[in-house]
């Protein structure tokens, strides 16, 4: 034994944390916002008249929702280029955390579409509105608000999950934390404060998440 | 450079999957039992008890697994104990399999009408005997679907134990493909196996919850 804990080396550290953190929030923004917007196309889609629009939405949900995060991201980061698609190691983790994030959201947009009655999409074509006015302004506002609470948990989910992206050396929050590591020698110390800041920032992800909800949704988030 | 057959490829990574199956039937057994404990806790009638589950269930929800598995595999040898990535790896998911858990089935526990712990009381079964013969039993009947989605989840989760070095699918498919640069082929592969593992659970999954919609 004999071990005695050691912060010493945090003072210098800190602002390699901080730039690693802000990385992990920038990817976790970028991924969110496309995963969203992306979803709901993917959702409308899976309930479009195409059979075969459909069936190919669905297979990319199975496909993604049926595999490692870290293997999809290896596939596009070591896989793509042998097709001549090389990417930048910080745009394959955002194409992959986007790629993984629509597939589960397009599900959950999905179960808030149908979530809403037919009779108000029924109601807004009565009078005379445009199917797809009808969806944005009447379908959409709607079902958003019913899967909120569900969205803001796969955001957090997904922000977790981005740490596995300094597999391919992004220099977000864990690859900061990996090079202090080897760097300080302390490794438990390390990986512990980087613990707290990922606890930290996914509490305050998900408080920020429920106030915009809250401010932005009519009628607040149920 | 030794050359490798398309079949050799599949034939390493196919004996991979063993480790990868291992490890998720016994992070998942582990899960249980630790889950259990944690959802007596997280039930309980004293009030610091509950609250120490909760942010037990917290900690493990709102960090990231791998870190939970660096912290394992360089927390521990300090405490003096030896550590292998198999150890660590077991651990690491069995706790984080045990806060998910134990929070799927508190969802069922509430969702048991408060009536049938007054029936069990009045037919004179103490508390643990109210819990093992009434309430347990319908809980987990409800919540069948979700457990059974969360060990798909697991079973994903258990390549991440690569990153600590323990041989399981993603690994072995690391190394084999630094020996034949076919980064294409290898991870397809990868990916397909996973999702020969996953997919039939998730379509159990998906026919366990549309029972429970019917009755």
């Amino acid at each position: 034994m004999g071990y005695v804990l050691d912060f010493g080396w945090l003072d210098d550290a800190i602002t390699l944390i901080a730039s690693g953190a802000a990385m992990t929030i920038f990817l976790i923004a970028v991924s969110a916002v496309a995963g969203i917007v992306l979803s709901i196309l993917g959702a409308a889609a899976r309930r479009s008249r195409h059979a075969l629009l459909r069936q190919a939405i669905a297979g990319y949900v199975e496909l993604i929702r049926n595999t490692p995060f870290l293997v999809q991201l290896f596939f596009i980061f070591f896989g793509l280029p042998s097709l001549g698609i090389r990417l930048d190691p910080v745009v394959a983790a955002i194409l992959a955390m986007t790629l993984n994030m629509t597939a589960y959201t397009t599900e959950i947009v999905g179960a808030g579409l149908d979530a809403v009655p037919k009779g108000q999409r029924e109601a807004a074509l009565a009078l005379g509105l445009r199917p797809r006015l009808v969806f944005i302004k009447i379908v959409l506002p709607q079902a958003l608000k019913v899967i909120f609470p569900a969205l803001t948990s796969q955001i957090v989910i997904m922000m977790l999950e981005s740490a596995v992206v300094s597999q391919i050396a992004v220099r977000e929050l864990t690859y900061e934390a990996d090079m202090l590591q080897a760097r300080t020698f302390r490794a438990f110390e390390t990986y512990f404060i980087v613990t707290l800041v990922y606890l930290a920032m996914s509490i305050g992800l998900r408080r920020l998440l429920v106030a915009g909800g809250n401010r932005f949704l009519a009628g607040g988030v149920s | 450079m030794i050359e490798f057959t398309l079949w050799d490829i599949v034939r390493n990574l196919l004996l991979a999957a063993r480790w990868t199956i291992l490890l998720s039937a016994v992070a998942f057994a582990g899960g249980t039992i630790v889950g259990l404990l944690i959802l007596f806790m997280r039930i309980s009638k004293r009030r610091w008890v509950r609250q120490f589950a909760e942010y037990y269930i917290g900690l493990f929800q709102g960090t990231p697994l791998l870190m939970q598995l660096f912290l394992l595999f360089f927390g521990l040898p300090l405490l003096g104990f030896r550590i292998e990535p198999w150890t660590a790896a077991v651990l690491g998911l069995t706790l984080c399999a045990s806060a998910f858990l134990a929070e799927i089935w508190r969802g069922g526990v509430q969702a048991v009408p408060l009536g049938q712990w007054d029936a069990g009381s009045s037919l004179g079964l103490h508390y643990l005997k109210q819990l093992r013969l009434i309430i347990l039993p319908q809980a987990f009947a409800m919540t069948r679907a979700p457990t059974v989605g969360f060990l798909v989840q697991l079973i994903k989760s258990t390549a991440l134990t690569s990153i600590i070095g323990f041989e399981e699918l993603v690994r072995t498919s690391n190394a084999i493909n630094n020996a034949t640069f076919e980064p294409f082929k290898v991870y397809g592969f990868v990916a397909l196996i996973y999702f020969a593992l996953c997919f039939p659970l998730t379509r159990y999954a998906k026919m366990l919850e549309l029972r429970a919609l019917k009755h």
